[in-house]
């Protein structure tokens, strides 16, 4: 009896340990380090207790720019790539030549290095002495004036940031939904057709309602991505984010702990956990909104 | 309304082009399924049928012939303006719709000066609803009924926008055996009440036997033979219909036919004159034995099986080409079951020859 209750622990003890150690652990030992006031890591001290390290993070501009970075980065990226994977993948679904060349391009950003793809943005948007970028030939060749996207003004830079997003998280929504939409079953077309309904109709009142926890799937892990996103940032502006009012939530939080500015586990720790509170309440807001709207 | 098929021809392009061929899946089907019929579309699977239905739903494309339903050809109509109500095999309910969306979804297509308003769709969803029986379950969700109901929901909204033609697809074959029965009759109750020509493919002859006013037997993408239930059963025009018409099925004999006699396993046991001499399978039906002391034709007795009203005497003869012979007889014969052999007489009217090669009826 005592060994039977014990065996399936035995089984569970290898996920357990790792988890723990890995994921459980730390993840409270953060919530710690937040509410300690000048933690340090190497003497393992601190002042105090308290609400310090959050007040502070919640004044300090940085934190505040990287914020609003994050939510822009979010609002724009997380609808435009899902309802562009969307419209890709039923014209892929829709089309017969040539269907699995057109599938192979769109999955190319997938397996494509991220610095590389950096360079071919740099190539695309950057001003250099030589050149202006394509981009901006473009734009000057319908006789626009050229823009400064990787050092300009605000919006510019921004606009670069969630091209470029959009243009990684695709691949992926549209393998999704690919094989989302190549799952729903024939019959269901074949009885709205032979209804005389219009294939409008038939998008949205039977294919949307019939892959919508796979779009669900995609715009939850697509909040948490983009709130997630530094290594774009970084590959777009290079490292000093700060100075190019380009920093994400999880930039700040990296340039806390090992930035130039870096050194302050507390202050990265009170980020960390603000950043987990925001990106859980969207997360629940989903949930809730999902109910009535995804048929599973 | 009268629906007529006119040399329709299918043919399926071949997966590998070099390959060439393809199969065809109908071939050259002549038809006229006449107005305000249930009609049973039948074979064995891989026949042709569903692709015949689906033919005239509009679904697929003829490779050539026409198509008509009354006077106007519909050959290259497509199946959204064909105005036909098919029921699926596996219903294809919508799943996020309840019952009630379900069945108002086809009237929610009508455009221009058809559009119906809220209250014109609700009553004809309900009617349709009330006509299957399923109007108290209009605000449920197809997972949450049962097969039969389902089943329902789908002939209810292939029937709410009042079609030309319904179509059915095995629509009973997804059922258990006692829903099977009582649906085939509903099926049959609610084709009179409507009065819309009907065709339904099935695989399972007794099925199409016991509603259908007519019949067609396929096989290989040709109609082999088209008629009442009865008259085919009676007549069967070769080997195959006769084989697959009928429970217990057939039973087939190789057979001589010497001077106007027929001679199984060295037995006379019919005069067929007329007949010239020639090598011949012999289908003898079920209830075509009689057992007689005074029988022509000997058989090896395996055992009896009583059933009710029925009695089934299974026997044994080498010329045989099923495994056991199955005879019919009413419960009250008696049948010396200590014997190994047994003697019947056949019945005129139930013993069918077929040429020995094409399977085409001689007699």
């Amino acid at each position: 009896m005592e060994k039977n209750k014990l065996t399936p622990w035995l089984y569970l003890l290898p996920a357990i340990v790792f988890l723990g150690a890995f994921m459980v652990y730390p993840l409270i030992d953060v919530f710690i380090y937040s509410f300690e006031e000048g933690y340090n890591s190497a003497s393992q001290t601190y002042f105090g207790v308290g609400g310090y390290n959050y007040s502070y993070v919640l004044h300090d501009p940085y934190f505040l720019q990287a914020l609003k970075n994050t939510f822009i980065l979010v609002i724009i990226t997380v609808p435009v790539s899902t309802a562009l994977a969307l419209v890709i993948s039923a014209g892929l679904a829709s089309v017969k030549p040539l269907r699995d060349l057109y599938q192979t391009v769109y999955f190319l950003p997938y397996v494509t290095n991220t610095l590389a793809v950096g360079l071919v943005f740099m190539i695309l948007f950057k001003k250099t002495p030589y050149s202006d970028g394509l981009i901006n030939l473009l734009i000057n060749m319908f006789g626009g004036q050229s823009v400064d996207f990787i050092d300009g003004p605000y919006w510019a830079k921004m606009f670069v940031l969630c091209f470029y997003t959009v243009w990684v998280v695709m691949p992926f929504k549209i393998l999704i939904l690919t094989s989302a939409l190549a799952s729903v079953d024939r019959n269901y077309y074949n009885a709205a057709k032979v209804d005389g309904t219009s294939k409008m109709r038939i998008f949205t009142k039977i294919t949307l309602p019939m892959i919508s926890p796979m779009i669900f799937y995609l715009v939850i892990t697509g909040f948490i991505g983009a709130f997630k996103a530094y290594s774009d940032a970084v590959a777009l502006f290079g490292t000093d984010l700060n100075a190019a009012q380009m920093n994400t939530i999880v930039g700040y939080i990296y340039d806390m702990l090992y930035g130039d500015s870096g050194g302050y586990p507390s202050y990265a720790s009170a980020a960390a956990i603000i950043l987990f509170a925001v990106v859980l309440t969207i997360t629940c807001i989903n949930l809730i909104i999902s109910k009535n709207k995804v048929h599973h | 309304m009268k629906v007529v098929l006119q040399n329709l021809t299918k043919i399926f392009p071949p997966r590998n082009k070099k390959s060439g061929g393809g199969v065809v899946a109908v071939n050259n089907f002549n038809f006229e399924f006449p107005d305000g019929k249930l009609i049973g579309l039948l074979g064995p699977s891989g026949c042709g049928k569903s692709t015949a239905l689906n033919l005239i739903s509009g679904l697929l494309k003829p490779t050539e012939g026409n198509i008509f339903f009354g006077e106007k050809d519909v050959t290259n109509l497509p199946a959204e303006n064909r105005g036909v109500g098919l029921v699926f095999q596996n219903y294809a309910l919508y799943p996020h719709l309840t019952v009630k969306q379900n069945i108002t979804f086809p009237l929610e297509n009508f455009k221009g000066k058809d559009r119906l308003t809220r209250e014109q769709m609700d009553k004809k969803a309900y009617e349709a609803a009330k006509l299957v029986q399923i109007e108290n379950l209009m605000d449920r969700k197809p997972h949450e009924l049962s097969g039969g109901q389902q089943q329902r929901v789908a002939i209810a909204r292939a029937l709410v926008k009042m079609p030309c033609v319904l179509l059915l697809d095995e629509p009973l074959s997804n059922l258990d055996a006692r829903l099977r029965l009582q649906t085939r009759e509903e099926l049959k109750r609610i084709q009179q009440e409507t009065g819309i020509t009907t065709v339904f493919v099935t695989h399972d002859q007794e099925e199409a036997m016991s509603i259908s006013d007519m019949i067609v037997v396929m096989k290989d993408g040709v109609i082999n033979q088209t008629g009442k239930p009865q008259e085919v059963y009676d007549n069967p025009k070769n080997l195959f219909v006769a084989k697959f018409l009928g429970t217990p099925p057939i039973s087939v004999f190789d057979g001589q036919v010497t001077g106007g006699k027929l001679i199984v396993n060295g037995d006379e046991i019919l005069d067929v004159p007329g007949t010239e001499d020639r090598q011949v399978k012999v289908g003898i039906r079920p209830e075509g034995f009689v057992p007689c002391v005074t029988g022509k034709m000997k058989c090896t007795l395996s055992g009896i099986e009583v059933m009710g009203r029925d009695m089934s005497v299974i026997s044994r003869n080498p010329a045989c080409e099923n495994p056991v012979i199955r005879a019919i007889v009413p419960a009250d014969t008696r049948i010396d079951t200590s014997s190994a052999e047994i003697k019947f007489d056949i019945k005129p009217g139930k013993i069918f020859l077929f040429d020995h090669e094409t399977g085409e009826r001689i007699y």
